[in-house]
């Protein structure tokens, strides 16, 4: 079906239904209760899901395939969004014209850099692309201020011309994102006893883009194209005495990867359309980064988990703060209380980035597989005292090499 | 004439600070092998050494002074720092002023010990990964680092004066023969660059006479070979670690007054860092001095106004700009040798 | 006219001359053996073949084109495969993945954006790949991963990538280098097995006499970077100049 094999169809059909169930799945708890604060179900929240979860699935589609690292992927991403913002002043608030702009601009842009950077590879490419990031970044913090707006950022104003829309909204405000009417921040909320569920027009709208996306990133992985790539990681002398120009391949990657980028970015600036330069710094590409390898490098399933991980502890992480803390330890004996409230209070509030940076450690040291890895082998072990249970079948099967993992 | 002679001094701190950071890179790139992303954070605790110290030093007690009031009629309250009143108003006044010079002494131990502990407790762990674990790795450190340093020091620069005595600035002009004002250096830079050339001259000169020094250079040209030679060579690796860490982190002592110190210094420098090494060769040391104060000199020419109003923005993109031309026409960098980090 | 022609060919590197005025010729449908002492050039004159060297002076032609100044993979598209010292294969994929790269470069040269296509779907290529792992006994071992093979079955895979590209040339890099016998007598029996099965022309640079007179048709003797003598294997081992310049030392 779709060009996919049963299994990988079984796959993408579950995803489909885990995207869609969302904003029900993030909200097991009433509203109202102590864990209410742990649910998950709002739209602006569930849209980063997405949108990070497609940031990651193209990222990974580099990293995970080739093995470049890039340090730089967070400039498409500004790109991106940059590209979405001045559709929306220019043409109309319609967001379809800004996601396509973004996708070119970023393709582009990401054709240039790639170009140079992948003339080398290793760490000189992980510094080239770190480089050209801070160049961008410091280039749109100051001489591109007439098109992105240096640090203010860009907005968009109601005497934008957007010939093709409204340029003022009834109401007299700057008229909302939307897909042809379609407002992205509406929402129907749905109560259902104790429950409220949210289902937002922005969130369906990401995540139908976001399916589609890691479709897209799941022929590449089972395409022959996808077994190059994995052939420039593990031997590229190989690949080259084999009769394969390696250089477009990790061309062709990196530009995807960015065009995906640049689709993120978009779909940010959609949902809130503004776009500043932070969204370019190295910290925003760390981030990616980060989520890749915290999800499971080259695997289908472990950049969108990278991210949602990511994205849900950093909404829930800096939502605690002192009295949260003084509430959920206050059984325990005062002395004790303050100083287990001394060591968590730095880990949350704006302390999440200190938690991120330990977990990007533990992670690569422990777990260089990622959350994927950490599942299988849970899995493997249950598996194997399954097989100790019934003695007689005692496995003597060959080792199979680990396929692109689900 | 005039003005070329004033880019060239201005370049020299920042170019120092380069030079400083890369010669570290370097050295644990050399030897280790590895690439490593924490350094700027090295730098940064330098230079909130510095700060803990002249908040240390500055440290006081309050007394009431019944004979004057303050605005709202109450009784005056007078800070005296703790030192003041041990040693004497004088000495202690002018032992806080010298804060920063005596941070040098101050973190050379400290620097040396999270060098240690560093080394020790993980990047040891990550000789033979690839080094794309190791950028991983030492990244996430560097986050870490850095925001520890957010939480307890805020994220405000603190500003963090030289002592009185390198405040102001020496005239150039005068001495070389041009108008006076024209060519004006603060002293303390003067002092940073002079404090830099010792720093690095100490460093060639270890490598250079020390029979430590001869084997950790004979480990950067051929690593199997030196390893095969029986030479425990795992101690020195720390060793040399410590060392790149304490020349990191005087860099950082020094530049306090420079530049007030914030806790997200570490990264900028070391992403510019990394760009002199790569520019310098990777792996040589004399490299990396030069790229530091070239590319420093350099940055300085192009935040000149006349050559912002022909190439706006150059002066914020010329270092990555050189380096991306310079990675492209020589990639093995100015001074790079064949065989390192070939691929 | 043989298919691989090699004129005058010279390399130097700083002060030492790798190799001077080599002249040599590889036939179609033989088995040529480059010997020579260790230092004698062997594997500076493979890589000149290959792309990996530009001599100084010369001309390499193969099958009527210059190679110089082509890169590795332009010389494969060409018709030259090579066989490394130690196995070059890739390791994290499994043997069947390993099998459809060199597959698909045949089919489809240097690069193609075939991103939307499944591997599995190429029946065609799939069933060449599976042929050739059976000519090779590695049939049954298609799924394992490459890494986690033996030494012998890493380089076996690795003469079946090359040979299922069909090449007009396959060069052989020292392929019985640090091998213990017994491995060194089933790449002997493999490399007989091949040239058995089809027509092919093998360029193969050795160390070891034991090898080289069981499968060779030509020999060049190679003595510091200049070609001693080219004969075949019988008049080879009788020839004085060799047995002074090579088997004396090496016996």
């Amino acid at each position: 079906m779709l060009g996919l094999n049963n299994k990988d169809f079984r796959f993408l059909l579950i995803v489909i239904a885990l995207t869609m169930a969302t904003p029900i799945l993030l909200q097991p708890f009433p509203e109202g209760s102590v864990m209410a604060q742990f649910n998950a179900g709002y739209p602006d929240l569930m849209q980063r899901f997405a949108i990070f979860g497609i940031f990651a699935i193209g990222f990974n589609i580099l990293f995970g395939l080739t093995g470049y690292l890039s340090f730089g992927h967070a400039a498409f991403l500004g790109a991106g969004s940059y590209s979405a913002v001045w559709m929306f002043k220019l043409l109309s608030m319609n967001v379809i014209p800004g996601i396509i702009l973004a996708i070119i601009v970023s393709g582009l842009f990401a054709l240039l850099i790639g170009y140079i950077s992948l003339r080398r590879s290793g760490i000189y490419f992980s510094i080239l692309t770190l480089a050209f990031a801070q160049m961008s970044f410091n280039l749109a913090y100051s001489v591109l201020t007439p098109i992105t707006n240096g640090e203010t950022g860009l907005q968009v104003t109601l005497n934008d011309p957007r010939i093709l829309g409204q340029q003022v909204a009834a109401n007299g405000n700057v008229p909302p994102t939307n897909l042809f009417g379609l407002e992205m921040g509406s929402s129907f909320k749905l109560p259902v006893g104790a429950w409220e569920f949210t289902f937002n027009a922005g969130y369906y709208f990401c995540a139908v883009i976001a399916i589609l996306a890691f479709y897209l990133s799941l022929r590449i992985f089972r395409s022959p194209f996808g077994l190059m790539l994995r052939a420039i990681k593990t031997n590229q002398t190989r690949l080259n005495y084999t009769g394969l120009n390696s250089r477009p391949y990790t061309l062709a990657a990196f530009v995807i990867s960015g065009m995906y980028a640049g689709l993120a970015g978009a779909l940010l600036a959609s949902m809130d359309p503004l776009a500043g330069a932070e969204r370019m710094q190295w910290t925003a590409s760390g981030e990616v980064v980060l989520m890749t390898i915290l999800g499971g490098v080259g695997t289908m399933m472990g950049p969108v988990l990278g991210a949602g991980f990511i994205k849900y502890f950093e909404n829930i992480f800096s939502k605690i703060n002192e009295n949260v803390l003084h509430q959920w330890f206050s059984w325990l004996p005062d002395g004790l209380e303050n100083i287990v409230i001394w060591v968590a209070e730095h880990f949350v509030g704006s302390g999440w980035h200190l938690t991120s940076g330990l977990l990007f450690m533990l992670v690569v040291i422990f777990l260089p597989g990622g959350l994927v890895e950490g599942g299988q082998r849970i899995a493997a072990m249950f598996k194997r005292k399954k097989a100790d249970d019934d003695s007689d079948d005692a496995g003597h099967h060959p080792k199979q090499s680990p396929h692109v993992a689900e | 004439m005039d003005a070329i002679l004033l880019q060239i001094l201005n370049g020299l701190d920042k170019g120092s600070a380069y030079a400083l950071i890369a010669l570290g890179l370097t050295l644990i790139f050399g030897t280790l092998g590895v690439v490593n992303f924490a350094h700027g954070a090295l730098f940064m605790i330098g230079a909130f050494c510095a700060v803990t110290l002249q908040r240390l030093l500055s440290l006081s007690f309050e007394t009431v002074d019944p004979t004057k009031t303050d605005f709202l009629g109450n009784p005056a309250k007078i800070k005296t720092p703790y030192i003041e009143s041990w040693l004497g108003p004088e000495t202690g006044a002018a032992i806080i002023d010298w804060s920063v010079p005596l941070a040098i002494l101050f973190s050379i131990p400290i620097m040396l010990f999270v060098g240690y502990v560093m080394e020790r407790g993980l990047i040891k762990h990550f000789y033979k990964r690839p080094h794309a674990d190791q950028i991983l790795v030492t990244f996430g450190l560097a986050i870490v680092l850095q925001e520890l340093v957010k939480h307890y020091y805020g994220a405000n620069p603190i500003p963090t004066g030289a002592p009185d005595a390198f405040k102001g600035s020496f005239d150039f002009g005068v001495v070389l023969g041009f108008d006076p004002n024209l060519i004006i250096y603060p002293y303390w830079r003067m002092v940073y660059f002079a404090f830099a050339a010792v720093i690095i001259g100490a460093v060639f000169a270890f490598l250079q006479f020390t029979t430590f020094g001869m084997v950790v250079r004979a480990g950067m040209a051929d690593r199997e070979t030196v390893g095969l030679l029986g030479i425990n060579i795992d101690k020195r690796f720390t060793i040399m670690f410590g060392i790149a860490a304490a020349v990191a982190g005087l860099a950082g002592v020094m530049y306090a007054p420079i530049n007030s110190p914030n806790y997200h210094m570490g990264m900028d420098f070391l992403v510019l860092s990394f760009v002199v090494v790569v520019v310098g060769g990777m792996g040589s040391l004399p490299g990396a001095v030069l790229a530091g104060f070239m590319l420093g000199i350099l940055e300085s020419f192009a935040s000149m106004n006349w050559i912002k109003d022909i190439l706006p923005g150059i002066d914020q993109i010329i270092i990555y700009l050189v380096a991306i031309i310079i990675l492209l026409a020589r990639p093995r960098g100015l001074m790079g040798r064949k065989g390192v980090m070939e691929d | 006219m043989g298919i691989l022609e090699v004129k005058d060919v010279g390399k130097r590197f700083g002060g030492l001359q790798a190799l001077g005025d080599v002249n040599l010729s590889v036939q179609e449908n033989t088995v040529h053996a480059i010997i020579g002492p260790n230092g004698a050039g062997k594997s500076t004159l493979l890589n000149c073949f290959v792309g990996k060297l530009i001599p100084d002076t010369g001309s390499v032609m193969f099958d009527g084109q210059s190679v110089l100044g082509r890169t590795p993979y332009e010389i494969n598209q060409m018709g030259i495969s090579r066989v490394f010292q130690t196995p070059e294969i890739f390791g994290d994929l499994d043997v069947m993945e390993n099998m459809m790269i060199p597959c698909f470069a045949k089919r489809d040269g240097s690069f193609r954006l075939h991103a939307f296509e499944r591997v599995n779907d190429e029946k065609e290529l799939v069933e060449q790949a599976e042929q050739m792992l059976i000519d090779v006994n590695m049939i049954d071992k298609r799924h394992m991963n490459a890494s986690s093979m033996s030494r012998g079955d890493k380089r076996r895979l690795e003469m079946a990538m090359c040979l299922v590209q069909e090449p007009k040339l396959l060069l052989l890099d020292e392929p019985t280098a640090g091998m213990a016998r017994a491995d060194t007598n089933n790449t002997i029996d493999l490399l007989k097995e091949i040239k058995e099965k089809r027509d092919i022309t093998m360029a193969i640079i050795e160390h070891d006499m034991h090898v080289v007179f069981s499968l060779a048709e030509r020999i060049t003797v190679l003595a510091q970077g200049t070609p001693l003598v080219e004969d075949t294997p019988e008049n080879i081992k009788g020839h004085p100049k060799v047995r002074e310049a090579y088997l004396g030392e090496a016996h």
